[in-house]
């Protein structure tokens, strides 16, 4: 139904958005790929020189890579763990008959909206902290002692604070999902005497599959390059504890102004995450009939 | 029918997910709390409740010691910019791909979605060396397009999903009454774009307004945002709680109200309408 007249305005109209994300995705990205083959210290311009696959070998064979992809697995896969086994139940609950569920539902979404370095100060100083922080007064109302928490358990520490952040995303998304589900099949499925347990297994998980992959795959993205919640509480420390690849890049990059190094752990991030967005864009663009 | 739902079992359900609602919600109660509190009764243990002396006198402080408004405005013409120009540039863009797809569609959709797969630390050198040498770090211009091209794929996307479901057949008639294209937008289309064009605009006003790592990287002082503010609290001279808390309330109550409001947009925003 398209006429010549609006194939030649659709392209007009097209074409600065493609040319500005071409530029934005290609520039850096050439940059990258350059410095990742000099020796570029923003300390010492006298060795400045090329030196091929050398800056990848030493970021690939350096210990703190190691302990960085390692921190950076655990705590993308424990947030996953974390938000979609506590946000189902909780979709599930909100999707019950509650009173005032609206208010329960604004106070259970609210911490998907504050910027991180808030959230990681507030847990960090008011929560978290190890003498006058609200769970070491709950630890010695229980007779326990406090956890110092960012000393103690660094990476659990922060691993918390994302948790929090997240789980409002994945209880939305899957709530969302349970409120477009078949009633009539439920209630047959009642009527036939199915117990409460097996409907959620038969029908209801089913049902959730597709929303929890989505909600696996949109949050791998972001925790992937986790920043911001590191940078305010721990500064990557102590030692390598609450460094990941992210922070890593950043400390490489702006902390020892090594520029070689730090582009060439640039590109080995790029390459995590495109693996994981190749399924992604595998999954969305299935859903996608243009 | 609807299912008959004992008023035993309502009771249980509420009490249940009111708790829960609670503990998510509690740190962000504690730290409106806190905010009122004078430094002192902010450290005290056991910690007070309700039971304290009430002030504003942080609020004061916080706009005295540091000046939060300046970066409240940055935030404000950061966020709010970006978010602009990346509509701007989107509208027409989402327009072209809903209503004069080509084979090639898909495709573009695809790749534009991939740019925001890259990690911006993947970036960050060669980002910041060319900020270094346009002297654009600390600048607000510098943001406001960094912050542009990284919303831009969601908001063609958001902007996609909503124009496709704008029925063509009246698009249709219209043109077989004759309506050139320059009034099928004015008085057709926009008329039905605009809750999702508004939807669009809050949504990532708030993913601008929350952006830490380019914020934390590119901005010290003169453009540096409220994500930036709040972070130099981290340093250890002095812990001022009280104050953290009032400027965090003020950082994050805007936002938290402007969420609230476009909660159904963010499911279909954030996962461009897999969920509905």
């Amino acid at each position: 139904m398209a006429t010549q007249q609006t194939q030649v305005l659709g392209r007009a109209l097209l074409t600065p958005a493609v040319a500005l994300l071409f530029i934005w995705m290609i520039v850096p990205l050439a940059m990258t790929i350059y410095f990742s083959t000099l020796r570029y210290s923003l300390l010492d311009s006298e060795t400045w020189g090329f030196v091929g696959l050398e800056n990848f070998r030493y970021f690939l064979t350096d210990p703190a890579f190691l302990t960085a992809l390692r921190n950076t697995l655990v705590l993308v896969g424990s947030v996953l763990a974390i938000t979609i086994l506590l946000g189902t139940p909780l979709a599930l609950l909100l999707d019950q008959q509650v009173v005032g569920r609206s208010i329960v539902r604004l106070m259970v979404i609210a911490p998907f909206f504050v910027m991180p370095t808030v959230s990681a100060l507030v847990w960090k100083n008011l929560l978290m902290h190890p003498v006058s922080g609200l769970f070491a007064w709950v630890a010695t109302l229980v007779g326990a002692t406090p956890i110092d928490w960012f000393n103690d358990a660094p990476l659990l520490a922060v691993i918390v604070i994302v948790a929090w952040q997240w789980l409002p995303f994945a209880t939305l998304i899957l709530l969302t999902a349970l409120q477009s589900q078949d009633e009539e099949q439920k209630e047959a499925a009642e009527m036939d005497g199915a117990s409460a347990l097996s409907t959620f297994i038969y029908l209801t998980l089913p049902h959730l599959a597709r929303p929890i992959t989505v909600v696996i795959l949109i949050e791998t993205i972001f925790l992937l390059t986790v920043f911001a919640e590191i940078f305010v509480t721990t500064g990557g420390g102590p030692g390598l504890a609450t460094t990941n690849i992210a922070f890593l890049i950043y400390s490489q990059a702006l902390v020892q102004y090594d520029v070689g190094n730090a582009s060439a752990g640039g590109l080995v991030a790029v390459v995590i995450a495109n693996i994981v967005a190749f399924f992604l864009v595998r999954i969305v663009g299935r859903n996608l009939e243009a | 029918m609807a299912r008959r739902v004992t008023a035993r079992r309502i009771w249980v359900s509420t009490a249940a997910a009111w708790l829960f609602g609670f503990l998510i919600f509690l740190p962000i109660l504690w730290m409106v709390l806190t905010s009122f509190k004078t430094e002192l009764e902010a450290f005290s243990m056991p910690p007070k409740f309700l039971l304290f002396h009430w002030t504003t006198e942080n609020y004061a402080t916080v706009q005295e010691r540091s000046d939060y408004l300046h970066h409240a405005l940055n935030s404000i013409l950061i966020a709010g910019g970006s978010t602009l120009i990346a509509m701007i540039i989107a509208i027409p863009a989402a327009w072209s791909m809903a209503f004069a797809p080509t084979k090639r569609t898909k495709d573009v959709l695809l790749w534009m979605l991939s740019t925001k797969m890259m990690p911006s630390v993947g970036v960050l050198v060669p980002i910041y060396l060319i900020f270094r040498d346009f002297g654009l770090l600390d600048t607000r211009a510098g943001l406001v397009m960094i912050l542009c091209l990284g919303n831009l794929p969601i908001v063609i996307w958001m902007l996609f999903t909503y124009f496709k479901e704008i029925p063509k057949d009246i698009l249709e008639a219209a043109r077989m009454d004759g309506a050139t294209i320059g009034r099928e937008l004015v008085y057709v289309l926009t008329p039905m774009a605009v809750p999702g064009l508004a939807s669009t605009l809050l949504l990532n006003f708030i993913l601008a307004w929350n952006e830490a790592f380019w914020t934390l990287n590119l901005s010290t002082l003169e453009a540096a945002p409220l994500t930036t503010f709040i972070a130099s609290y981290s340093s250890p001279e002095g812990l001022f709680w009280a104050k953290l808390s009032a400027a965090s309330t003020l950082a994050i109550a805007p936002i938290i109200i402007l969420g609230w409001f476009t909660q159904r947009q963010l499911v279909r925003g954030l996962t461009f309408g897999a969920v509905k």
